[in-house]
């Protein structure tokens, strides 16, 4: 007989892997990629694959050069660059998608230790360095179905396509709406993933199906928004369909290193990032608040944490007595 | 009629295993006693007992080998009739070294002179004969059972819980105990809350096993005369569910706080099969000598349940069970949450034994280790309430100031935390090390 294999309990397990998990986010953001491209032109197409690259080719080199093992093959980079390519405008041009990207992967996410180490989500940091950086590229919107009319000018839209104002946007300048179903099925103006709400909730009904996240985070997040905004009098509608809310709360609030562990310190998260959006929405100058909104609750995951560490078994019982 | 009793509270977390019972339907078997036995002189807590034999010496079945002085210890009995052939040092799977006597079989299958059926009339009785039996904790930590018996009178103990739940996948002893003997099993829990004057017996059965509910209901229903003070709990399939903190929690809604003992809320927990196995000792006067070991797992050409002599070899035993179909990475005692890998296939059955399990590579393949993720899946699963992740981080840097504060003592390594890591981390065994981080520091 062969050497026998010795080692701690437990002898099965699970079957789940990081990379499973990963692909399953892949997965559930593939309708949210479909709706983009159907949306906004092969050129959505074009921005999801360069920020995929370089966030892969990024997540390699970085890698290497510090000498630690390759980590490309979990997909978590695959994620990042999908979610920061859909909280683009689909006109950006393509190089600041790409430095977007490389912010995303190497500064924030391998210089702070890779993955599970990184204090705040990757893509939203990318999102907002460009956003600073590129304030009048990252608000130039176009069309939906710009493409269409455009022909040879698909790829880069034209002065016409463009300029079109986001809901929020309209909103706030008293502007005329789009219908609501028209909201719902994305055909408006926005970034390439926010638009779609039925693609964004197919992901969330897949992820939850497949328990790969619980629903506290997301529901505690919108539930908030858009009660604080109704409480305001705006449209409940309006603001659960308009802007990155549910990208944010179904995609970037529920990842996983950047939020607490425990589900009484998910509810103060998703509470918290809902809360900070209301109040952008309500009083800033700034039309949108999702990103910043998750980007100040990811700072302070570590001390929800501390907060809400449960007691073990029968501790309270015993002090109880 | 006696109605099955619901559960009252529920487990947190815990790990959803597959529950594999291939063997729920195997009628146990006896195995003839093999050639040779080796009976450690360690198979509880507590102190070893010194062998009181000497090689070339003869011995019969049942007959006291090894005993000891010491009150947390239980004595060792011969499990065959042979010659003893040597007393020799014995590398244990939990790496402390024993005495182990060797006894050659002489298939005369001699029972010791004096054996027969005891007679318990009071506590002190019951006791002794629960010494005499030799008979320890057999869920697995092999806790003498006479000192966990030895209540004191002002115990404020009501509730005997009878662990019956089988949380663990693959093993079906326990099942085909309530199954083979459930006229035993009720008698055992009889007598004992008779003489520990406890009020209320539950027999906690998960809900995957109604052959076995019913052929426990079928003897309580049998005996009209008999008081509903003893009922079925039908507990809900979910790993870790018979652990005994969880047992009590579910059964009786009451919650045994860290560091304190089920009796500290009025409870006391018996394994299934020690009840029924110390009723047989009453009955026949026979002590522990043979234990039913449920034998599976995917290298095992024909899994059953068998009645084997302790001391037997773990390949003694497969070998009765057909042998291996196929390599085995791994052999366990126990099951593949909390059992023990085994380096040797002749390691001796122990008392506390309850399978065998010989795993395939693709049973129990090893996961690459790779960085925690904190998706949150050991906090989720911890039926304990602790966050394994971050004891992790605290036993890496040797905080045991941290670790006290977290609680990792309340760990019962059920490895729940382990079994769902994504990141394949081997959570159990960082458990083990930050108990050892805080143990060191307390020493200190």
């Amino acid at each position: 007989m062969n050497k026998l294999l010795v080692t701690v309990s437990p002898h099965i397990k699970s079957g789940r892997t990081v990379r499973s998990l990963m692909l399953d986010v892949v997965i559930a953001l593939l309708p949210a990629c479909a709706a983009a491209v159907v949306i906004f032109g092969p050129r959505a197409l074009l921005v999801l694959l360069t920020c995929v690259v370089f966030s892969v080719l990024g997540e390699a080199a970085t890698r290497k050069i510090l000498k630690r093992p390759s980590s490309i093959g979990d997909f978590s980079a695959v994620i990042t660059g999908i979610l920061l390519a859909l909280n683009l405008p689909v006109a950006i041009p393509l190089w600041m998608a790409a430095l977007g990207s490389l912010v995303a992967i190497v500064i924030v996410k391998q210089l702070f230790g890779g993955i599970g180490q990184n204090f705040v989500n990757p893509a939203i940091a990318g999102r907002i360095v460009l956003m600073v950086s590129f304030p009048a590229a990252m608000t130039t919107w176009a069309k939906p179905f710009f493409y269409l009319a455009e022909g040879a000018n698909a790829l880069s839209p034209s002065v016409h396509a463009i300029s079109s104002a986001t809901p929020l946007a309209a909103l706030a300048e008293g502007a005329e709406l789009p219908q609501l179903l028209e909201m719902f099925l994305g055909i408006r103006s926005g970034s390439m993933g926010e638009t779609c709400a039925l693609a964004l909730l197919i992901g969330f009904v897949y992820l939850l199906i497949r328990k790969v996240i619980s629903p506290v985070i997301p529901l505690c997040f919108v539930g908030t928004t858009v009660l604080l905004t109704a409480l305001a009098g705006f449209s409940p509608f309006y603001e659960l369909l308009s802007g990155g809310l549910l990208l944010g709360a179904i995609f970037m609030a529920t990842d996983y290193t950047t939020s607490p562990l425990t589900t009484k310190g998910k509810v103060i998260f998703g509470v918290g990032c809902g809360f900070i959006t209301a109040v952008i929405r309500l009083f800033a100058s700034l039309p949108e608040g999702v990103s910043y909104s998750i980007l100040l609750m990811n700072i302070l995951v570590p001390h929800i944490e501390t907060l809400t560490t449960p007691r073990p078994f029968g501790e309270k019982e015993a002090r109880a007595k | 009629m006696n109605a099955i009793l619901k559960p009252v509270s529920k487990v947190r977390g815990g790990a959803a295993t597959p529950h594999f019972k291939h063997t729920a339907d195997k009628d146990s078997v006896r195995m003839p006693a093999p050639g040779l036995v080796v009976i450690p002189m360690q198979q509880h807590i507590g102190a070893p007992c010194r062998p009181v034999v000497k090689p070339g010496d003869l011995v019969t079945v049942g007959q006291v080998i090894g005993t000891s002085d010491a009150f947390v210890s239980a004595p060792i009995h011969s499990s065959i009739s042979g010659k003893v052939k040597a007393i020799r040092p014995l590398l244990m799977s939990s790496g402390a070294q024993c005495d182990a006597v060797h006894i050659e079989n002489d298939n005369q299958d001699t029972r010791c002179e004096g054996i027969a059926p005891v007679t318990v009339t009071s506590k002190a009785e019951l006791l002794e004969a629960c010494r005499n039996s030799g008979l320890v904790g057999i869920g697995g930590a092999g806790f003498p059972l006479h000192v966990k018996l030895n209540l004191k009178d002002d115990s404020g103990v009501d509730t005997l819980l009878i662990n019956a739940a089988e949380c663990e996948p693959y093993i079906t002893s326990d099942y085909r105990e309530c199954i083979e003997f459930p006229e035993r099993v009720v008698a055992g829990i009889a007598l004992v809350m008779e003489h520990l004057g406890i009020v209320r017996g539950l027999i906690c059965v998960e809900d995957n096993k109604p052959d076995g509910i019913a052929a426990l209901l079928r003897v309580l229903n049998a005996d009209p005369g008999r008081k509903q003070d003893i009922q079925v709990v039908k507990l809900p399939a979910k790993y870790p569910q018979g652990a005994e903190k969880m047992l009590i929690l579910t059964a009786t809604g009451r919650k045994v706080p860290p560091g304190a003992l089920p009796s500290d809320v009025g409870c006391l927990v018996m394994n299934v099969s020690s009840i029924s196995v110390l009723q047989h000792y009453i009955n026949t006067g026979m002590p522990l000598v043979r234990k039913r070991i449920t034998v599976d797992g995917g290298a095992i050409r024909s899994p059953g349940n068998v009645f084997v002599p302790l001391g037997s070899s773990i390949g003694d035993v497969i070998n009765f069970c057909g042998g291996f179909k196929s390599e085995p990475v791994k052999i366990l005692t126990g099951g593949p949450m909390m059992g023990t890998a085994q380096y040797d296939a002749a390691m001796p059955i122990l008392k506390q034994n309850n399978a065998i399990i010989a795993l395939t590579e693709s049973e129990t393949y090893e996961p690459e280790e790779s960085a925690c993720i904190r998706c949150g899946r050991c906090v989720a699963a911890c039926p304990m309430s602790l966050m394994p992740t971050l004891i992790e981080r605290y036993a890496r840097a040797g905080d045991a100031e941290r670790l006290v504060k977290v609680g990792v003592s309340s760990c019962m390594e059920c490895g729940s935390c382990a079994f769902s890591c994504p990141a394949g981390r081997p959570l159990v065994q960082y458990m083990k090390h930050a108990k050892l981080v805080q143990r060191k520091a307390g020493a200190k």
